[in-house]
């Protein structure tokens, strides 16, 4: 084609550039008909893909954390329940520009250091789209002030929603447990989307935990229109959630608050025991920690406050707790002892104390000739130094078991420290070592070897009172509860002792209950923290002094409730625990006096629980903020 | 009989029509993209139409021979403003473009897409018919296009340098130069790719290559491609229906009232309304066609041919880039998409092209 060009003339160019631009015009013809090809096919032919890509790209759906289930007292009463509360949360995945978000946040919130502190942690513990609680419980204003942000702070997740209420707080730390928003680690597990949706938390502790699958409920759903940005343009349906099913309890709120605050500023447990099937009536350690503040999102400040406090309002000392339970421990003794042939009008004289051997056993006074009850009664050391010797430990130690010693129950959501008592076999075992006589006297007072938690002491209470091998129950479970393998002799012993120790003229006669026509019976116990005869245990650092133990069981005749109280360091079961045992005890059958008593001790004491918390928090945090190497309070 | 004034037998009627449909459609779809207001886009594109139609109408009426006389000037003008933006141009969208004057923002590229066609039609007008295959009828063509090409892929802008260079090609072809000379050019073109592949910025690189598998980065810059298609395959035949573009009004589909405003516009009126508008830029590139095979002038012809071809460019462009058929390049669909620059260079080539329908009109045919 090059070479062989005809002479180029102005017609010949005019004829190519018609036909130059026919062509043109004839490509871009194509190309409009292939593009409207092109249309025709998306449209068309993949329309239904699209429309459904583009429906999910406007509707999200949104689960709604589930109401979580009651936890009610035997009457019904709400111990945990819900309450409305407009919350923010971070999604850590969708916040850009956290810096700016967080400032944001801290002026318009106005959040403490602390509150950023726990803001910051948790989002480095984060997993991406798990949520991080910034506040909850926002007044309206606040909760607005936030919402008309919201375009300029990606990552900020508002939500009106319920939050775990507690009504009697630290009353029932350590009985209901915490909830909490789920970690990492649980989503992982659980692989539930519910997990990381904001607002919804999972059971950490005790019967939140236990309770999880029964409490939980079912999610709602929402399908709302959002935009590109996650905006919610408007909502489409929704689906309810099902709140979970409430969980009865044997517990008796009103008692287990008034045993709560009636502890007052002591460290300790108590455990009241229905003695006709066995439920648990009140089951207190205190102090405590609010199970309020645990499911907000405690601050780190608070939690070092809890952690550092020496009365470890951290650990249930119900369950967890582990004393000597001294001389709560006789009328077990005595049973034992009757149950071994000893006739209990048999006497011993007391010359204030016990010879082994070269070694001599003291005992608190010199009772002169006592029989049994009379033992009980004035808590003589020497007559059971001197059963123990008779009869050996290895007698005893099976009627100990037998009443719930050393025994871990199956109860609910409570972990068990369940101590030891000791025998032979068990201290060959442990210390490769035989028993002797002295080892002998000093679990018969119990001391040495023996170690309880409070409620075993009161299930041994318990069990006296009713005779029958009472199982501790939370919840309505049937247990079968048949009668203790002991004599009526050997078990009226015993409860006679324990009339006399309130009633008679015994170590705790100042408990007497202030009514008429029903009394208490009880056993007062001091146990010694240090070795016997190092100090008095009756003054000096607190964690030196002895602690104050008590059972009891009330009324005499027909027993209905036992309890077990334990004060650390109370210096005496006389002084501490028997009067705290007889003001529970007295608002079990007439509460208005019990109260007005309560009332009285709680002027003393600067108020309520609640009232004295917040104040040693706040003092605890400005010492705290002073102070950089704080010494523990008191 | 009424008397229609020659005054008003002039204005051209069914071309303001055609346009001011093809606006028209556009603008209620802005009126629609803006959730149902006037503001912030109908009501300005509405306004900047009106005077750039009477700039088209303005310009319709020049005699030709003033663009043949200052082709050259206006071109010259022209590059040195790119080199000004350049040396001046502010940094806006990650390239540099446009040249502040105080009252607008002017992008000299644009006006380079029109005063291209008109330089080498004059160039070839003015070329005598027999040295239409030698080697001068080609060097000075490829200087004219090759500058201000480089200028803007300097910019970098890839879309607006190839409709320069696609406008002049145009020119070129219709000039009658030797068929092989495009044959072997396109192929040594298609040779070269993966080299000019190279000399590509990354983010137009990866634009290039999303394109091929836009799949592989659904939310990041495959998403611009996802999401139209998801626009315009989810209005099916007859659309969503006016105002209830889901992808358009909660924001997934990107630049819905610029760039993508064909995905918009398809996601509420469907196969239809695309359909529609493709037969309206039907008619417009017929009648620029028209008038470029009835011109009287070489120069006209020339000018004509290449100008439609600039508007055809834009169109194919844009059409093809929001389905998929092209990569992200950024050229807005004319007299469509909101904004001032394409909307003057379509006007501009309208008015040029309504100019030499004028001549061919008034004057007797003929080459000289």
């Amino acid at each position: 084609m090059p070479r062989k060009s005809p002479p180029i003339t102005e017609a010949w160019r005019g004829i190519t550039f018609t036909r130059r631009a026919l062509v043109v015009g004839g490509a871009q013809a194509a190309v409009g008909v292939a593009l409207a090809a092109r249309m025709a096919y998306i449209s068309v032919v993949d329309n239904d893909r699209y429309v459904l890509e583009s429906e999910s790209n406007r509707v999200n759906l949104t689960l709604v954390p589930p109401r979580r289930g009651w936890i009610v007292d035997r009457h019904g009463k709400a111990l945990a329940n819900n309450r409305v509360s407009l919350r923010i949360d971070i999604i850590p995945d969708r916040l850009h520009n956290r810096d700016f978000v967080l400032g944001q946040l801290r002026t318009l919130l106005r959040l403490d250091g602390d509150t950023m502190d726990r803001i910051n942690r948790d989002l480095k513990a984060a997993s991406g789209f798990q949520p991080v609680a910034v506040a909850e419980d926002m007044s309206e204003a606040e909760y607005a002030s936030i919402l008309v942000r919201l375009p300029e702070m990606p990552g900020i997740a508002p939500q009106r929603g319920f939050a775990r209420n507690y009504p009697t707080g630290a009353a029932v730390g350590h009985l209901i447990g915490y909830v909490g928003a789920p970690n990492a680690e649980e989503y992982e597990k659980a692989k539930d989307p519910l997990y990381i949706t904001p607002g919804y938390k999972i059971g950490k502790d005790g019967l939140e935990k236990y309770f999880q699958t029964m409490l939980k409920g079912k999610p709602g759903a929402r399908r709302v229109e959002v935009t590109a940005r996650g905006r919610v343009v408007r909502d489409l349906d929704t689906q309810p959630d099902v709140q979970g099913k409430t969980v009865h309890l044997t517990i008796d709120a009103d008692l287990q608050e008034f045993v709560a605050r009636r502890m007052g500023r002591e460290s300790g447990a108590a455990v009241v025991i229905d003695c006709t099937n066995g439920d648990i009536l009140s089951f207190v350690s205190m102090p405590s920690f609010d199970p309020n503040s645990f499911s907000d999102g405690i601050s780190n400040s608070e939690y070092s406050w809890l952690r550092a406090d020496d009365h470890q309002p951290l650990i249930n000392k119900a369950t967890r707790g582990l004393y000597p339970p001294g001389s709560t421990l006789k009328p077990m003794a005595a049973i034992a002892a009757v149950e071994h042939g000893v006739d209990p009008s048999e006497r011993h004289t007391c010359i204030g104390g016990y010879r082994l051997g070269n070694r001599f056993f003291r005992c608190l006074g010199t009772h002169g000739s006592v029989d049994m009850p009379t033992a009980i009664m004035k808590s003589c050391n020497s007559y059971f130094y001197w059963l123990a010797h008779r009869l050996g430990y290895d007698a005893m130690a099976p009627t100990a078991k037998l009443l719930g010693l050393g025994e871990e129950f199956q109860l609910a959501g409570s972990s068990q420290r369940y101590g030891t008592i000791p025998d032979s076999a068990w201290k060959m075992k442990k210390y490769d070592q035989q028993w002797s006589a002295s080892d002998s006297l000093n679990a018969v007072i119990g001391q040495g070897y023996v170690s309880v938690n409070p409620l075993q002491l009161a299930v041994m209470t318990a069990r006296i009172a009713s005779g029958r091998r009472l199982y501790p129950r939370l919840i309505n479970r049937e247990f079968r509860n048949e009668p203790l393998p002991f004599s009526a002799e050997a078990l009226a012993v015993a409860r006679q002792g324990m009339d006399l120790v309130v009633n008679g003229a015994g170590t705790a006669v100042r408990s007497r209950l202030p009514l008429d026509g029903i009394t208490m019976a009880g056993k007062t116990g001091t146990a010694q923290v240090r070795g016997l005869g190092t100090g008095n245990g009756k003054s000096g650092t607190w964690k030196f002094r002895d602690h104050g133990l008590f059972i009891g069981f009330a009324p005499v005749v027909n027993p209905r409730y036992a309890t077990a109280v334990v004060i650390e360091h109370g210096m005496g079961g006389a002084r501490a625990a028997a009067p705290v045992a007889k003001d529970f005890m007295t608002f079990l059958f007439d509460r208005e006096k019990a109260m007005e008593a309560l009332e009285t001790f709680e002027a003393g004491w600067g108020g309520t629980i609640q009232e004295r918390m917040d104040r040693d928090y706040a003092a605890w945090k400005s010492g705290a903020s002073s102070d950089p190497n704080p010494e523990l309070p008191q | 009989m009424i008397v229609v004034p020659p005054a008003i037998q002039r204005i051209p009627w069914k071309l303001i029509a055609l346009l001011s449909a093809i606006t028209g459609f556009g603008i209620l779809v802005l009126y629609s993209a803006a959730g149902g207001s006037f503001t912030p886009w109908a009501m300005q594109q509405t306004v900047r139409f009106l005077v750039f139609l009477t700039v088209a109408m303005v310009i319709g009426r020049f005699p030709i021979r003033i663009f043949e006389d200052f082709s050259y000037i206006a071109y010259i003008g022209v590059l040195v403003l790119l080199i000004a933006v350049e040396l001046l141009g502010f940094v806006g969208g990650g390239s540099q473009r446009w040249l502040n004057l105080g009252f607008m923002n002017l992008q000299p590229s644009e006006l380079m897409k029109v005063t291209i066609v008109v330089a080498l039609a004059r160039f070839y007008a003015q070329l005598p018919p027999g040295n239409t295959h030698s080697w001068t009828a080609l060097w000075p063509a490829l200087i004219i296009i090759g500058l201000p090409a480089a200028l803007v892929m300097l910019q970098p802008d890839l879309g607006t340098a190839l409709s320069i260079c696609i406008g002049g090609v145009v020119v070129m072809f219709a000039a009658g130069l030797p068929f092989w000379w495009f044959g072997s050019t396109a192929i040594a073109g298609a040779a070269a790719l993966p080299v000019l592949f190279s000399f590509l910025h990354d983010y137009q690189q990866k634009r290039v290559l999303i394109f091929l598998d836009p799949e592989s980065d659904p939310l990041g810059a495959g998403y611009h491609i996802s999401q139209s298609k998801i626009a315009i395959g989810s209005g099916g035949i007859g659309g969503k229906g006016f105002l209830n573009g889901s992808q358009s009004h909660l924001d997934y589909l990107p630049e819905g009232h610029t760039d993508f405003i064909f995905a918009t516009m398809a996601e509420e009126w469907g196969l239809i309304g695309g359909l529609a508008l493709l037969f309206a830029f039907f008619l417009l590139l017929r009648w620029g066609t028209r008038v470029a095979l009835k011109a009287r002038t070489r120069f006209g012809q020339l000018t004509a041919a290449g100008l439609t071809m600039t508007i055809f460019f834009y169109i194919a462009i844009n059409l093809m880039m929001v389905m998929g058929l092209a990569p992200v390049v950024g050229i807005p669909l004319p007299l469509f998409s909101y904004g001032g620059s394409s909307m003057l260079t379509i006007m501009t080539c309208v008015g040029i092209i309504l100019a030499i329908e004028n001549d061919s009109k008034t004057g007797t045919r003929g080459l000289h």
